[in-house]
């Protein structure tokens, strides 16, 4: 780690690259001839690339010690370079001697997006069943979802579920301790172990039997295509499918008892991420969006252990050491350069990392430096939930007081709504207060408007934006609408009660 | 006057998609005047390879930031890069690490 510190600290100014030549040895062994540049000047062989790669996944873990011994793991598979190179790791961090060994128990889960990112069906089930192969090959638990089963999601995923103290109550070392105990005995009397195993492979064939592409339902295929075909922009697109893949995810993880969920996020990921959501609006959740752990929803935690790695150790590790991808098109494949924030950003910053190789580096590891937002961490026992935006599960960044940029931009919205009603003739007569415009003026001239109204509110500012660019609010899963409208009737029975709540110190004498 | 040369020329990543989804090319460079090296070649796959938007594999006169290039299982950062000069037999490799492909 403080290697790479010093490696940047030294790095050469704008002059161009410096150019590595052919003659050099590996700077590691000093003797095989280097196969990869990682960083400026710093060329590995073949195998001390391999070690290095290993080596950097456990000290990830080991660093956080955010697993603890025998919990169970799911890790989000999507057949790219950096999960399929993460789920490698996890094999050789398990088949390790056991001083060494991970001791967390994993299960995959992979998502297909298909039917959104304009696969055909006969497609989506030859990439399936490549999927399946690599799945079958890992030996581990997997459930196979598509993402039409988004609408059969309850509302409960929304809701945020707290973590159960019992676990990280005493500390990762006696935890890890306690768990070598414990598995010794085991390997004394008897065998429990393969007889888990059993338990899970069954439970795995429960869950293969589901979802298949021959039985999906075709309605909820076209409502996802309607859903996506109401949002205007490739931008809110991809934050849209985002959120529902998380969901689909933790839907999963909750119903299958896994408390973290590992996902494959690169470094070079990472930064583009980081730069993007900071486009979006999504500033305030950039130390959740991108850190390490991630404990938004509670219960589940999601932990990104591919962060240190470039884009390009991942891709070469991938070729040189055999590891199975499966390629399928994302939304924005072969889009055009400038389709998405999204894309500019990530051509914004791959083009600057070719003419000065510590840009990733720099911005990721500025990243680093960001944490979750004190409110949020250091939630005293006794104090309320912060309320939490309905779609991505951050605490709101929208209640903020006067004089702030968001206020700044309502009241500038308010005002050119106001125009609006000014221009047409008729409009003139029933819009005198700006109260009384929103029950009429806003309904006739846009039916879902007052939907919209409703719902924002619940929004984080970042996924308003998302939400601006549907042109229809009545395509979203029901959970979604469901579980808005609980927190609606909720906001307002509050309100209704209000003057009849106890405050903290005293009953009001006056009242009764 | 180099003569002419086979190779293996293969894309991944996404960057197949680029080529009518067909991942490996066995390929026969012709003869030309000038010996072949990675830039020659870029410009010949650009010519007789690349199916569809080739501003999305190529930028200016070497590949698009995002793609990587290995010759014979190699970084081409250690291998001079644009200059290689190309041998029969070599195995040249794209790999897109871009979102997408």
């Amino acid at each position: 780690m403080c290697q790479a510190q010093e490696q940047y600290g030294g790095c050469g100014w704008p002059q161009g690259r410096p150019r590595v030549g052919c003659a050099q040895k590996c700077m590691k062994c000093k003797e095989a001839s280097p196969v990869l540049v990682i960083r400026v000047g710093d060329a590995f062989c073949k195998a001390c690339f391999r070690e290095y790669f290993v080596h950097k996944f456990r000290a990830m873990l080991g660093k956080n010690r955010a697993i603890y011994p025998g919990e169970k793991v799911l890790l989000a598979l999507s057949g790219g370079p950096a999960s399929s190179s993460m789920l490698r790791q996890v094999q050789e961090g398990l088949s390790r001697e056991t001083a060494k060994k991970l001791r967390f128990i994993p299960g995959i889960i992979y998502i297909d997006e298909g039917a959104v990112c304009g696969q055909s069906l006969a497609e989506r089930a030859e990439t399936l069943l490549q999927m399946e192969t690599i799945l079958q090959a890992s030996g581990f638990p997997y459930h196979l979802a598509h993402l039409e089963e988004v609408f059969d999601l309850p509302s409960s995923i929304l809701q945020h579920v707290p973590h159960n103290p019992a676990g990280p109550k005493n500390s990762y070392k006696e935890a890890v301790e306690g768990f070598i105990r414990q598995q010794r005995q085991e390997e004394g009397g008897g065998p429990p172990l393969p007889e888990r195993h059993i338990q899970e492979k069954l439970a795995e064939f429960c869950m293969q039997d589901v979802p298949r592409t021959e039985g999906l339902a075709t309605v909820q295929t076209e409502q996802l295509i309607q859903l996506f075909g109401s949002v205007k922009t490739l931008t809110a697109k991809e934050e849209l499918l985002q959120t529902l893949r998380n969901h689909l995810i933790l839907h999963t993880a909750r119903a299958q008892g896994y408390s973290k969920v590992m996902m494959g996020d690169s470094c070079t990921r990472l930064a583009v991420k980081l730069l993007t959501n900071l486009s979006l609006g999504r500033g305030a959740s950039l130390a959740m969006d991108t850190g390490f752990s991630d404990d938004r929803h509670g219960d589940v935690v999601v932990v990104r252990p591919m962060r240190e790695y470039a884009a390009k150790e991942i891709a070469f590790y991938n070729h040189l050491f055999g590891v199975p991808t499966v390629f399928t098109p994302a939304l924005d494949t072969k889009a055009l350069e400038k389709a998405s924030i999204h894309r500019v950003i990530e051509r914004f910053l791959y083009g600057l990392q070719a003419e000065f190789p510590s840009t990733v580096s720099t911005v990721y590891r500025t990243g680093e430096k960001l944490s979750a937002t004190p409110g949020d961490a250091g939630l005293a026992p006794g104090a309320a939930e912060p309320e939490r935006c309905l779609l991505c599960s951050c605490a709101l960044d929208t209640n903020v007081e006067d004089g702030s940029a968001l206020q700044a931009i309502l009241v500038s919205e308010q005002l050119s709504q106001q125009r609006l009603p000014a221009a047409s003739p008729a409009g003139r007569g029933c819009c005198q207060g700006a109260e009384e415009q929103r029950g009429c003026c806003t309904n006739t001239t846009a039916p879902g408007a007052d939907a919209r109204a409703d719902f924002l509110p619940l929004l984080c500012y970042g996924c308003r934006l998302t939400i601006k660019d549907m042109t229809c609010l009545e395509s979203l899963p029901l959970y979604v609408r469901s579980e808005a409208e609980r927190r609606k009737r909720r906001a307002l029975m509050k309100l209704e009660i209000q003057e009849f709540l106890l405050e903290d110190e005293a009953v009001n004498p006056g009242e009764s | 006057m180099a003569a002419p040369m086979s190779l293996l020329v293969e894309f991944g990543g996404g960057a197949e998609l680029l080529f009518d989804g067909i991942k490996k090319h066995q390929v026969t460079l012709p003869c030309q005047p000038e010996p072949w090296d990675i830039r020659n070649l870029l410009k010949w796959i650009k010519q007789n390879l690349l199916k569809e938007r080739p501003e999305l594999f190529i930028q200016g006169d070497t590949v698009r930031p995002g793609i990587l290039v290995l010759i014979n299982d190699a970084d081409w950062e250690l291998m001079g890069e644009l200059d290689y000069k190309l041998q029969d037999q070599d195995n040249v490799v794209f790999i897109s690490t871009l979102h997408g492909g």
